[in-house]
């Protein structure tokens, strides 16, 4: 399989980028990773006549954790993320998460960022910074600007960048408490048949907060304010959980595919919620 | 317009220059123009690992990484983990332990687990079994791969041990 032919620029810095975004538009993408962009570039899928490496711009690297606030930049790598002793601490649902994506080939390639940006809904980092209520930073040529995770997402491969920002970095508050992310696939590599993002704090035995985040259940990440609020105050036993997941599955829309039919989905959601709600309260 | 570009890169030890089109995918580059063609085209679609090699110091699918994205960096493939004559520990035990049958997927394997017990020395069943993840073969049932891929970690740990 052969893509079409591209010009391909390595630019040293994001202003390059931006400069090169402004002067072929359309035309013109950047890609991190490479591991969802070259699979469509390959499929002809998608048609890049300018190709904007990102692999040397150092200002997109690194993970700064300074005091509760953890800022993740875009080309770091899922390889990273798991080998990252500070974060593993500060936010281990980052590391139980990455360790479910796809293989180890893929992860010293694939990057936080691409994984953010690319806006399919099999991607499992925006569920994940829905949970953390990250705040996602992008540059365009009239400067920074930030948006919630929450916000970000408008539907299958549609976000709220636009053609000519690039992301720079996600940002959220360190998490507290229990956490979990569950995820059912049919094998290793495979995309989440469905995935769940949960994270969950104590105060005297009953729940203080909650946040929960699902994943391929619909065209965009799902971040659940129902089913938290479900759990709120209660003391996480087998009804709060039943009506959080309920309050879920009011949420969500999946679609059938190769890993299913709905109820089928629907039904393997309810599971998968269950498991990491319990995890997360149990680590809580 | 999509001029050749002037790649430079290390394969093995040996520096290589030659013309490519930026789209063109590292292990074509490799196989057909390179001559090196112990990394294999097993599926295409960044599934199956046979075309797995190690880019800076990252194993990687070379299937689904442009020669463009190689440019200035350093290869490693099966060629240059061990000689026919003198076989790198892990494929001495591949051989001794039946780790491969047809040995499509071998070169893929064995440049894998290299890398792998480079980054954890001592692995356990299962993290054999989990950082092999990337690599399907469709011969052995896995089960002769991942023996083979400890009694090597244990070989060259002992070695370590003899060598402080
Ligand atoms: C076999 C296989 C299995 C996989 N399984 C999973 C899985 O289970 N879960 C999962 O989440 N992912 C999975 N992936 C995808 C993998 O994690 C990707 O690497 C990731 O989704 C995209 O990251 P990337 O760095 O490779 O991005 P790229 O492929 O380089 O880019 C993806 C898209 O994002 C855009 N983009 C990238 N970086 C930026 C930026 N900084 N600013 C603006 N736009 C940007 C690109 O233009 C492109 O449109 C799998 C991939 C493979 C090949
Ligand atoms: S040929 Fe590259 S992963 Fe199969
Ligand atoms: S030995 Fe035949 S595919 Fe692995």
């Amino acid at each position: 399989m052969i893509p079409a032919a591209f010009d391909y620029y390595r630019p040293k810095d994001v202003e390059g980028v931006i400069a090169l975004l402004q002067e072929h538009g359309d035309d013109a993408r950047v890609m991190a990773g490479g591991h969802s962009l070259i699979p469509m570039m390959k499929l002809r899928m998608a048609e890049v006549p300018h190709l904007i490496d990102l692999q040397d711009i150092a200002a997109l690297k690194g993970i700064t954790i300074d005091g509760d606030t953890i800022t993740i930049g875009a080309m770091v790598t899922q390889h990273e993320l798991i080998n990252h002793d500070g974060l593993s601490a500060a936010a281990p649902i980052l590391s139980e998460a990455a360790l479910q994506i796809a293989d180890p080939q893929v992860r010293y390639m694939g990057t936080v960022g691409g994984n953010i940006a690319n806006g399919d809904p099999g991607n499992d980092m925006p569920g994940l910074m829905q949970c953390l209520d990250a705040q996602i930073e992008l540059l365009g040529p009239e400067g920074t600007r930030k948006v919630a995770a929450r916000e970000y997402y408008e539907a299958a491969y549609m976000t709220d960048r636009e053609d000519d920002e690039v992301l720079i970095s996600v940002r959220f508050a360190a998490p507290t408490g229990g956490y979990s992310y569950e995820k059912q696939k049919r094998k290793i590599g495979d995309y989440a048949t469905a995935a769940a993002a949960v994270q969950i704090t104590k105060a005297e035995g009953r729940v203080a907060t909650a946040s929960i985040a699902m994943t391929n259940l619909s065209d965009v990440p799902v971040w659940s304010e129902d089913a938290g609020d479900a759990l709120v105050g209660t003391t996480c036993d087998a009804e709060a959980m039943k009506a959080a997941v309920a309050a879920m599955l009011g949420d969500i829309d999946p679609t059938e595919d190769n890993r299913g039919p709905v109820a089928f989905k629907r039904h393997v959601a309810g599971i998968i919620l269950t498991r990491a709600i319990t995890r997360a309260w149990d680590r809580a | 317009m999509f001029d050749k570009m002037h790649i430079k890169m290390n394969v093995n030890g040996e520096d290589h220059e030659f013309l490519a089109e930026p789209r063109d995918l590292l292990i074509y580059a490799l196989r057909e123009k390179l001559n090196i063609t112990g990394p294999h085209v097993g599926c295409d679609t960044s599934h199956c690992g046979a075309c797995t090699v190690t880019v800076d110091g990252k194993s990687v699918k070379s299937c689904t990484m442009f020669v463009a994205q190689a440019n200035g960096a350093e290869i490693t493939t099966v060629e240059g983990i061990g000689q026919p004559d003198a076989l790198h520990v892990l494929q001495e035990s591949f051989r001794e332990h039946h780790g491969l049958q047809c040995g499509f997927c071998t070169p893929g394997m064995i440049t894998r687990a290299t890398k792998l017990l480079e980054e954890n020395a001592n692995p356990t069943e299962e993290e054999v079994r989990f950082g092999m993840a990337g690599n399907i073969c469709r011969c052995t049932g896995y089960q002769n791969i991942v023996k083979s891929i400890l009694a090597a970690a244990s070989e060259l740990n002992s070695a370590k041990e003899a060598a402080q």
